[in-house]
This record gives structure tokens, sequence and C-alpha cells, in this order.
């Protein structure tokens, strides 16, 4: 099968998430302005307001009832949409869970943002990390706009396949990706995303006491649903491991659904968890999520140019988190440095820092681990500070300085 | 507005006649006024089937679906405490939306939303303020028991002056809770796009005439219900709507509604009869001694002062509401 038709746009990564979501046919939208996530919610309003999409978008009072309103969407069998950043993240946090316990197939754009305080518009990925850490979401992080756009059309085909049925959330640096217009390829005809995802929304059917109904809030059902009761100790934590099992499945499901999106659209990020470059003899590998991947791969042509064999591994789906990915693209490497844009203080190290290094536990000779903060509220990482931290990898490897357990990159000290 | 203001009037035969939808077994706590307000606003819908509730956390959504049971024979969803107005917003959306797809293809259903003093006027506030601003069709039911009575009595915005709560309680210097009860239907009124209506159970056929008026508004609607609390009032449970009768004839919780296309507020029923015949008001100290909660106006030293305070306040909103309702 050949890809479909496809057009090329000029968008940057916000536009690239408006057109994402009228492409899938989203029902509702119910967002709130916060930079860098501003311009989807403006873009999809211009949507509406010419009626180019067939729409109900909910201008709320804040994001927190953003989620809330997402949450009843959802609940009554739509296909729901919503976008933020930051704090308006923190602010969602406790729909967060209540979402993804109800078991609804929302999808977000999170435009990565520093969280106050200090307050501060510009990228890291404290975020969606900080937020949705434990939040039974499926995390993606995107590198560019393009995959921007084609991740949120795939999180809708794998947020509603009945083995998953949990919320999912499509990260992308704010003003890096944001705010950066690129080149894109987005299908000339929208009709093909819609088939891509079966139409609308199919909502799920469950055996409620004897009889198939919709998990919703339809009226007509047989049975009627009751959507968040108290759930004491006797069936809460049942409830739970069915979310440990929904995201298990989630493994299987991105596959099919990357492979699926490939065949219409002709583009791979990997194998839809990792992306490597150059990573096959590498001896030293870079571990890194969102933009600053390209930089670390102008890098690794740089340094491979001069003979070393080094290589970058991008995660792309920090959850659920590809542990047996990681084991197997950095089994061979003799050093490992894992670059976190996330404030951690007190912790072993940053999150991709600590599931990267748990991931390679289980291998009979692991390779070294370090752990490199960078790039905290905006703070930009140029390729001179990547080479730095790279040229300290390549100087662990060959036993002239010790491993450390973490380093600042690009801070005054 | 006007148009529905005097056709549908409750009639005892037709309404025995709707089965319940919230079942018996649930775990209110006797004598709880709440569940008598659910089914009393069911049974006034227009469609009752074709409904669809949200519920704000609180004693109501706990007691009523403990799981695996829930007494709700309607679809239900409970999202949090302070978000029941931005989930019903959701809800609405997205009826509208699929029934213009023609996913949706029966009437839209009504969406009744419960919420407590809690989760209205403190935690929710800003969500109810934030979905009657933007014009979602709901019909926004607020029992009001006056406490955060879910996790044991504690003051909310809604706690009447000199109520004994444990977050508030009549100590050896401060007799309780010092301030007066935020005005809620005010509130709502004030936004001038809603139908608001103050409702008591006792008087039953004021309360269904102005569920069934609220549903079928296109637009916005909200319903200020009484609910004594037994154990959070302190008060025997087999007189709770005798309390109830109690709040609107002391002009505590007078009967009222606002037209929000003629921006006329109207007093109803009991207190319509009450603003005629003045003389015909309880004093307030009727009320207040009936309820353990302020025992601390009468014992061990009878507090007058305070007494008189509240009657003074009592009658000062009586008559800003007489002024609002044209009657000074």
């Amino acid at each position: 099968m050949s890809p479909a038709e496809q057009i090329d746009m000029l968008l940057n990564g916000d536009e690239a998430a408006a057109w994402a979501a009228r492409h899938c046919n989203v029902d509702v939208v119910a967002a709130y302005p916060i930079t860098p996530q501003t311009i989807i919610v403006e873009r999809f309003s211009e949507f509406v307001a010419n009626g180019e999409v067939d729409c109900e978008f909910i201008s709320v009072e804040s994001e927190h009832s953003a989620l809330s309103a997402c949450v009843g969407a959802a609940a009554a069998g739509a296909r729901a949409f919503t976008a933020t950043a930051a704090n308006g993240l923190n602010l969602m946090h406790e729909i967060l869970y209540i979402a993804s316990s109800l078991r609804l197939p929302i999808v977000m754009a999170v435009a990565n943002r520093a969280v106050s305080g200090p307050i501060n518009i510009h990228c890291d990925h404290t975020d969606a990390i900080g937020s949705a850490f434990l939040a039974s979401w499926l995390m993606f992080f995107c590198e560019n706009a393009q995959e921007v756009y084609d991740t949120i059309i795939q999180a809708y085909k794998i947020a509603e396949n009945p083995r998953v049925l949990l919320p999912v959330m499509v990260s992308f640096d704010g003003f890096l990706i944001s705010h950066t217009a690129e080149r894109i390829k987005i299908f000339k005809d929208e009709k093909v995303v819609q088939e891509f995802l079966g139409g609308p929304r199919k909502v799920a059917k469950i055996n409620l006491m004897g009889k198939e109904v919709e998990l919703s809030l339809n009226p007509k059902n047989p049975v009627p649903v009751t959507f968040g009761p108290l759930d004491l100790f006797d069936y809460y934590f049942e409830h739970k491991r069915q979310q440990f099992e929904a995201m298990e499945n989630a493994y299987k499901v991105i596959e099919e659904v990357h492979e699926q999106y490939a065949e219409i659209s002709g583009r791979r990020y990997g194998d839809g968890f990792v992306v490597p470059y150059r990573t096959e003899d590498a001896e030293i590998i870079a571990v890194v999520m969102g933009s600053t991947a390209g930089t670390m791969r102008y890098v690794v042509d740089e340094m491979r140019e001069e003979g070393i064999k080094i290589g970058v591994l991008r995660v792309r789906t920090y959850r659920p988190f590809p542990y047996d990915r990681l084991a197997k693209y950095l089994s061979r490497a003799k050093v490992v440095g894992v670059f976190d844009r996330v404030q951690d203080a007190g912790l072993v190290g940053g999150p991709l820092f600590i599931e990267t290094r748990a991931s390679l536990y289980d291998l009979p000779e692991r390779p070294i681990v370090v752990n490199y903060v960078y790039g905290l509220g905006g703070r930009d990482t140029t390729p001179e500070m990547i080479r730095s931290a790279f040229d300290e990898l390549v100087d662990i490897a060959k036993g002239k300085i010790k491993p450390f357990r973490r380093k600042y990159l690009g801070v005054r000290e | 507005m006007a148009k529905t203001s005097k056709e549908w009037t409750p009639n005892l035969f037709e309404i025995a006649k709707i089965p319940d939808y919230i079942l018996p077994g649930h775990r209110m706590c006797a004598g709880c006024v709440a569940p008598v307000i659910v089914k009393l606003a069911l049974r006034a819908l227009p469609d009752p089937e074709n409904t669809v509730i949200v519920n704000a956390t609180g004693c109501l959504e706990v007691a009523t679906t403990i799981f695996p049971y829930t007494a709700w024979k309607r679809p239900w969803i409970h999202n949090a405490f302070e978000n029941a107005a931005a989930t019903a917003s959701g809800v609405e959306a997205a009826f509208k939306v699929l029934k213009r797809k023609g996913i949706w293809k029966d009437e839209l259903p009504t969406i009744v939303v419960f919420g407590g003093d809690g989760g209205t006027y403190d935690i929710g506030l800003q969500s109810l303020s934030g979905a009657i601003e933007r014009g979602h069709k709901f019909v926004y039911i607020l029992y009001d028991n006056e406490a955060y009575m879910n996790t044991g009595i504690q003051r909310s915005g809604s706690t009447p002056q000199y109520a004994a709560t444990t977050t508030s309680p009549a100590g050896k210097v401060i007799p309780g809770k010092l301030e007066w009860k935020k005005p809620i239907g005010f509130i709502i009124s004030a936004h001038h796009n809603a139908y608001v209506a103050t409702a008591n159970p006792y008087y039953w056929i004021d309360f269904m005439k102005k569920v069934r008026k609220a549903a079928e508004y296109d637009g916005p609607a909200f319903i200020h219900a009484i609910s004594p609390c037994d154990r959070g009032w302190r008060f025997d449970p087999g007189i709770s709507m005798e309390i109830a009768r109690l709040a609107t004839d002391t002009c505590l919780h007078p009967l009222w509604e606002f037209d929000p296309e003629t921006r006329e507020y109207r007093i109803t029923d009991r207190s319509l009869y009450l603003a005629k015949n003045p003389d015909k008001i309880i004093p307030v100290e009727e009320y207040l001694k009936r309820q353990g909660r302020f025992a601390h106006l009468f014992r061990p030293v009878r507090r007058d002062d305070l007494i008189k305070q509240i009657q003074d306040r009592v009658m000062k909103e009586w008559h800003y509401l007489l002024k609002l309702a044209g009657f000074e």
C-alpha cells in the first residue's frame, strides 16, 4: 500500500497540533490559553469560527475546567481534545488521574514549559513529567512539528482501542517546536485520517448486569452506567490493576498503530518507542527526549568524522516506558549519558536517567550510566555544550575521568 | 421563560406513577433531606428517562455509589469536588455536537447537576460561574446542608451565622461562625442569563414547578434547595421536614425565582403569603432553638444579643428581597 496523498504546509508545532485535531474530527475541544500552547486554541477557534470543523469549542475559565469538561464530553461518547502547558497542566493534575481511572480516551497536547516558580515561559519537561509521572496517561515526546501532527493522529487510535482506553499526552518542546515554523506534510484529504481512526469515536462496550452497554452516559443504555463511584479497599485495587494491564497492552497497540500509520503516511519514528541514530556500533550513547535529539545528531556526525563511536537514542514514548528497547539498544555501549530536562532535586537522578538505568539492571554486563540536567527554563542547549558533555563521556569510556552521578550542562555555578 | 411559568404543576396521581431514579438501599443518613430533593427533582423533569446526572463530590455522591452498588437508575457521573459544572459543560457540549453529526439521534437529554454547599459556594464557585457565563443548558441543583457534612461538619461559605461546626466551634470566646452566609442565589442571578430559584422540599409543589421551569429554560438554571442535616444541625431525624419548613417560615430561606428575560425577582408560594401577611412570619428563635448547632445561644446563658442580631439580619435580608420583588 502506498502512502496517501499529502500536501506541504508551513506550520509550527502548535499549528500542527491544531491541524491534527481538525483532521481527527474531534467533537469537543475544551481549552484555556497558556503560553506556549495558545496558538493551538487560537487556530482551532478559527477552524470553528470558519465552519471548517464541526466541533463544540468550550472556552473554559481554567485548565482544571478544561480537562473536567473533556472528562464529561468523553464520558458522553465524544472524541475530546485539549491542550496546555506548565502551570496549566499542574492545575489539571487532580483530573489527570480521574480521566485515566474513568478510562476516557482523551488526547492532550502539551507544549512543554518550565513550571513556576520562578515564573518562566520557556521549555523544559518538568510540567509533563512532574504532573503525569504516575497518572496512567500514555506520554509521547515529539521532536518536531511533523511528529506532533502524526502523533496526535496515532494517539486517538491508540487511546480509543478497547485494549487500552487510557488518555494520551502528546508533548513537544515549548517555543523550540511550538513556535518554530517547519515545512511539514499533512494529508490532503482529512477523510484518510478519519478512515484510519475508523470514523467517529466508537464507544467501547461492556457487560453490565448481563447486558451489553456502551461505556458512556448514553441514556438509552439498557442499564445506565455510573461513572466515578466511591471505590473503597474492596475493589479500588482491582480497578487499578486493570489500569496497569491497559498500560501493558499499550506496548502492543502503539507498535501496531505506528506500523498502520506508516502505511498511510510513509513515516516512521524508529520502532515507535525509541529512535536510534548511529547506535549500532556505538560505545557511547546519549539518551534524550524532544528537540535536543536533533542537535545531538549533529554533534554525533561531527564526532563520527573524528572516528569516535558515538550515537544517540531518542525516547519517544515515556509512558509506557520502553525498558526492553533501551536494554536492547544500550546493551553494547560502554558509557551512556542520559539527558534530563527536568528539575528533580532530591531524586537519584532525572526521571529519564532513573528509568534508563533501571531498564539496564538485568543485563549481564551493564554500561556506565551518568546523568546530565540541561536546558531548564529554556536555557539554550548549544552544540558546544553537547560536545563538552560528549567529550566527558568519551573520557569516562577511556578511564580518564571517573563516572559521576549527575552534572549540570550550561549552568553558571 | 414567561411562556412556561404557568403551565405545569405537579399532580400527585401523575407523579406517583413515575418510577424512582434514585433507588432504595443507598446509605444516606436517616433523616437526610438530600434524597427527597433528588426524588422530587427527577420526577419534575419533562422526560425523566432522558436524563444525565452529574454529581459533585459530597454526601450524596459518596453514599449512593459505594462500588459495586449504585442507587442511580439514570446515567450518572462524578468527576471531582470543584468541577461538577465544568463536567456538565462537557456532557452538554458532547450531546449537542453528537446530535448535530447524527450520532446521537434522540432529543437532547436533560442534564441535572447535584452539588452540596461546599462544592457550590466554595470550591466549585469558579467552575459554576464559568459554566453559567458560557450558557450551557443544565439544571444545577444545590442541596444546601450548610457545612461540609461529608467530612464531618466543617464550616462552609454557606454555614449560617453563630452555627457551631467542628471548624467554627462555639468556644468560650467565639460563639460559632461569625459571618453571615453567602447569597449564592443572587451571585448566580447576577450573571443575568440563568433561571435562578430558591426552593424548599417541604414546599414540594413550588420546588417541582421550579425544577420543571429550570429544565424547560433554554439556558443554565440554578436551584438553591435547603437540605436540613440532622447529624450536622443536631436535631432529631424525625423532624427534618419540620426544620425545613421553619427555614422558610422564619424568612431565613425565602422562596423566590429570577426570570433572566424580564430580570424580575418573584417571591413564591409560602414566602409570597408571608410577604402579604407579615404577622405570620415565625420568629427565628423557633428555628434556632430546635438545633444543637445553635445550643450555645440558649445555654448555659441565653444570648439575647446574638439571637436579636440574627433576627435583625434575617429581616434586613427579607426586606432587601421584598424590594427586589417590588413589594416595597
